[in-house]
């Protein structure tokens, strides 16, 4: 599998402090002597030139590239992906929320103290940013493909925390309207110049954006995860075992802690 | 002679304007018709609202979210491992079909590789799944145009494939057997063997199609020109699998992508159609199963011995870091980016399901069609109501 020294870079460069900026991050898992990808890095240098400035983070990592442009140049990455990239399959488009802080049941369903991702005062305000990095807490992210080449992409922009907002990009992929209608109720994410944003899973009156990390599933809330009720320590198992038996058990070892 | 007053003058005008506006109303703005949110022809809940005029759809907007249940969300508050329970509920048909890519997902973040044996029957399974699907889009074809027979050979038929997959996973339809390096358990006796029977009933039962309806007058005529997609715009509204081959584009991510899965060891072909219509979509995905079959038979032909979980600690944790996993299913593209933040479970899951983005090409599609048209089209897309809303 190619993703073998990738996947390390990737963990390496999660254990790095986070006062390190993400630009820096990117650019030293960019110089490790890892195999250059013949396909993908063209692709990524075509987008440099093009974009200048503007693009902020990058990565190739397990066979995938990733590229993370300023929320101002979120339309012309999209072309530059189209029109000089070739990319003609729209594949998908969603966000993210970084937030990690939030004392919510979904955080209540594990055990805090033993989840790495329990509260992280960072350098970036707390947020522990993935591939390619981000520096605001939320994040729009959307895959182009071409299938010509067979090589697909990953852009990202980050987006105002107060006010998330971002062009649209329906009129360069119309299948991008639904995706943008999705990401407006779920996310909160407004995108400029769609031709009708309105909800498209959710009923006409529902309040709030489900998908933002401090909108609570309330139905945790109420009851905890009934999953937890049933859990037993598997009798005579060493800790760390990893038969076939040990890995199916579900994640039981560390919710049964849970008081 | 009779005298025109002024009043009479004036209310014959308002007359005119009055039968001008019905008029109106009538050529131009039609009928809206409401198919759905049940009907025969949408396997499940979705409902489509049409601007009519005369029987020509002049406007169509599909409305979804009757079956939203969340799992983007949900998959936040469960274990790596629980999410396939979650999953196996998105395209029903096929359900291991949607546990692979995030299983698949997961292990590319822990760096964790299946045994051989366990991604041979990992991808036999995943094939099986197809069969079991796409089998019952071949007959229910025919029954939204009107053909009752076909149905009731698909249903005979899918339900030795599901036989199979019971007996392997002990589930019909969420089998619930992929696991994070490996599978559930190893494969029963005999088997094998009742695969291979099984492969060579469906392989009739592609020919009991072809007989009853390929060739059909009927069918082509209901079917041919019908709901023509041309490639760019299919692709730029994100169509995949089948119904993106059906317009001529050569692309399947099974042969075109290094997968671990074990494709790449089978002799198959993609197969194509240049139309692009409804008759297209038929055509590609009765020979998708007929190669699908003969995946299956490869797999179990070649397939190794060995363990089939790999070392995987008891409590899984993933390591921090994204991860965009994507398969050919049966209904098409299918994707999982999984964030994680070095959790038990998913920081964030995004699930690009193929029939979200195919019919999101309807309002486009159906501009223009007559009503029965609008059937066809539906059928010909082929889409599962799970796999929209998720």
């Amino acid at each position: 599998m190619a993703a073998d020294a990738a996947a390390g870079e990737e963990a390496a460069a999660g254990g790095t402090p986070e006062a390190e900026s993400p630009a820096a991050q990117a650019t030293a898992t960019t110089e490790a002597p890892a195999p250059v990808d013949e396909r993908r890095q063209p692709w990524l240098e075509a987008l440099q030139a093009e974009l200048g400035e503007a693009l902020v983070g990058h990565e190739i990592a397990g066979g995938d590239v990733w590229v993370r442009v300023d929320s101002s140049a979120w339309r012309r990455a999209v072309v530059a992906c189209r029109d000089r990239l070739g990319c003609d399959y729209f594949c998908f488009l969603s966000g993210l929320d970084w937030k990690a802080d939030v004392d919510l049941a979904a955080e209540k369903v594990w055990d805090p103290e033993a989840q790495p991702s329990a509260p992280a005062a960072g350098a970036n305000g707390g947020y522990r940013t993935g591939v390619a990095g981000g520096d605001t807490r939320f994040q729009v992210f959307a895959r182009l493909f071409s299938t010509s080449a067979k090589v697909g992409i990953t852009l990202k922009a980050d987006l105002d925390e107060e006010d998330p907002r971002v062009e649209s990009i329906v009129s360069l992929y119309r299948g991008a309207e639904w995706h943008e209608r999705e990401a407006w109720e779920m996310l909160g994410f407004t995108f400029d110049g769609h031709p009708g944003l309105r909800h498209i899973y959710l009923p006409g009156e529902f309040e709030g954006h489900p998908l933002r990390k401090d909108f609570p599933l309330l139905s945790r809330d109420v009851k905890p995860w009934p999953g937890l009720v049933d859990v037993e320590a598997m009798p005579g198992e060493p800790e760390g075992g990893g038969d076939a038996e040990g890995a199916d058990a579900e994640g039981a070892g560390a919710e049964g802690g849970e008081g | 002679m009779a005298v025109v007053t002024e009043f009479q003058k004036a209310a014959y005008v308002a007359g005119q304007a009055a039968d001008a506006r019905v008029n109106v109303e009538i050529e131009a703005e039609g009928m809206t018709l409401n198919i759905g949110p049940q009907h025969p022809a949408t396997h499940g809940t979705l409902r489509i609202v049409v601007r009519l005029d005369g029987e020509q759809v002049v406007w169509a907007e599909p409305v979804c979210g009757y079956m939203h249940r969340g799992y983007e969300k949900l998959t936040e508050v469960r274990t790596y491992p629980q999410v396939t329970t979650l999953v196996n509920r998105i395209d029903w048909l096929g359900s291991f079909a949607n546990e692979v890519p995030f299983i698949l997902a997961a292990e590319k973040l822990m760096d964790v590789e299946a045994p051989p044996r366990a991604q041979w029957i990992r991808t036999a399974l995943f094939e099986l799944g197809r069969l079991a699907n796409i089998t019952l889009f071949l007959g229910d074809m025919g029954v939204q145009l009107g053909a009752l027979t076909p149905v009731f050979y698909a249903f005979r038929d899918r339900e030795h494939v599901l036989n199979l997959i019971e007996a392997a996973t002990g589930g019909r339809f969420h089998p619930n057997y992929d696991r994070i390096g490996g599978l559930k358990e190893d494969l029963p006796k005999g088997w094998v063997t009742e695969v291979k029977s099984a492969m060579s009933r469906i392989r009739t039962f592609c020919d009991e199609m072809e007989d009853l309806l390929v060739g059909n007058e009927i069918f082509e005529t209901r079917t041919r020109g019908i709901g023509l997609v041309p490639a760019a715009v299919g692709l730029e509204y994100g169509l995949s699998g089948a119904n993106i081959r059906a317009s001529g584009v050569d692309w399947d991510i099974r042969r075109d992508e290094d997968s671990p899965l074990a494709w790449k060891h089978c002799d198959w072909k993609v197969w194509t159609h240049p139309d692009g219509d409804c008759f297209a979509r038929y055509w590609v995905r009765l020979q998708e199963v007929r190669e699908a079959t003969k995946i299956v038979e490869q797999l179990l032909d070649g397939l190794p011995s060995g363990p089939i979980q790999a070392k995987v600690p008891r409590i899984i944790k993933v390591p921090a870091g994204e991860a965009w996993v994507h398969t050919d299913n049966p209904l098409g593209e299918m994707g999982y980016y999984v964030v994680s933040k070095g959790g038990l479970g998913p920081f964030r899951t995004k699930i690009r399901t193929p029939s979200f983005s195919n019919i999101s090409i309807l309002p486009w599609l159906l501009r223009g069609v007559y009503v029965p048209d609008v059937i066809t089209i539906l059928a010909s897309l082929y889409f599962i109501l799970g796999d929209i809303d998720r």
